[in-house]
C-alpha cells in the first residue's frame, strides 16, 4: 500500500482549514494535543479518545530473550509498552464501512 | 483520560479559545488521522508514533462457542508504532518525569 506520509504539517493544515485559526497557531495546538496525550501516557494514564481509539500503557516483565544472530541468551528487562486499539468507528472508517453497534 | 478531558485541559491553557473550538481541533486532528489511513496512506508523527494499515486476507474462522466455520472476508486493519521518543518517556523513572514536566 504505497500511499503518501501525513505529518504534523498535514494536521496543522486541517486546523488551519476547518478551525479557522492563524497556521501558526494552528501548528501549535496539534503540538499541544500530542504533547498532552504523551504526558498522561507517560505517566500510565490510559487515553481514550471516542470514535478513533484508545492507547493504553502496558508492562511487560523481565523475559529471556535471545540474540537471533548469534543464538546469545540476553536478559530482557521489564518495561512499559504502549497500544493502540482502535474503535470499531475507526475499523470500519478504514474498511469503507459505517460503524454498526456501540462506540 | 477521555476526549472530553483533553479537550478541558486544552481549553484552559488557551482561554482565548472557545472550548467548542478546542473540541474542533482535536475532531480535526483525529480525522485527518482517520481518513488518511482510510486512503491507504502512513501517519507518521515524530516523538509521538506511526499509524498505518495492514491488509489482511480472507480466512475461514470458526465461532468458539459452537465450532461452526464462518467466511471472514478480507479487510483492512490499522497498526500504530510507538516512535522512539515515546517509547523512551515510557521507561523513564517517575522522579526524572515529574521534574522532566516543565
Amino acid at each position: 500500500m504505497a500511499g503518501k506520509t501525513v505529518t504534523r504539517a498535514d494536521l496543522s493544515e486541517a486546523v488551519y482549514q476547518k478551525v479557522g485559526l492563524s497556521r501558526t497557531e494552528s501548528a501549535e495546538l496539534v503540538e499541544r494535543v500530542l504533547a498532552e496525550i504523551c504526558d498522561s501516557l507517560a505517566v500510565g494514564e490510559t487515553v481514550k479518545l471516542s470514535s478513533f481509539g484508545s492507547f493504553i500503557v502496558r508492562s511487560k516483565g523481565e523475559r529471556v530473550g535471545r540474540n537471533p544472530k548469534t543464538g546469545v541468551e540476553v536478559p530482557i528487562n521489564p518495561r512499559h509498552v504502549m497500544v493502540f486499539k482502535p474503535s470499531n468507528v475507526l475499523k470500519a472508517h478504514i474498511n469503507g464501512e459505517v460503524a454498526t453497534g456501540e462506540d | 483520560m477521555i476526549k472530553s478531558e483533553l479537550v478541558l485541559k486544552l481549553a484552559e491553557q488557551n482561554p482565548h479559545l472557545y472550548q467548542r473550538d478546542v473540541e474542533n481541533i482535536v475532531n480535526a486532528i483525529l480525522d485527518t488521522i482517520a481518513d488518511a489511513l482510510a486512503r491507504g496512506d502512513r501517519v507518521e508523527l515524530r516523538g509521538f508514533g506511526a499509524f498505518s494499515v495492514k491488509k489482511r486476507d480472507a480466512r475461514t474462522g470458526r465461532n468458539p462457542r459452537t465450532g461452526e466455520s464462518v467466511s471472514i472476508s478480507e479487510k483492512v486493519v490499522p497498526v500504530f508504532k510507538t516512535g522512539k521518543e515515546m517509547r523512551q518517556r515510557l521507561n523513564l523513572p517517575q522522579k526524572v518525569l515529574k521534574t522532566a514536566a516543565q
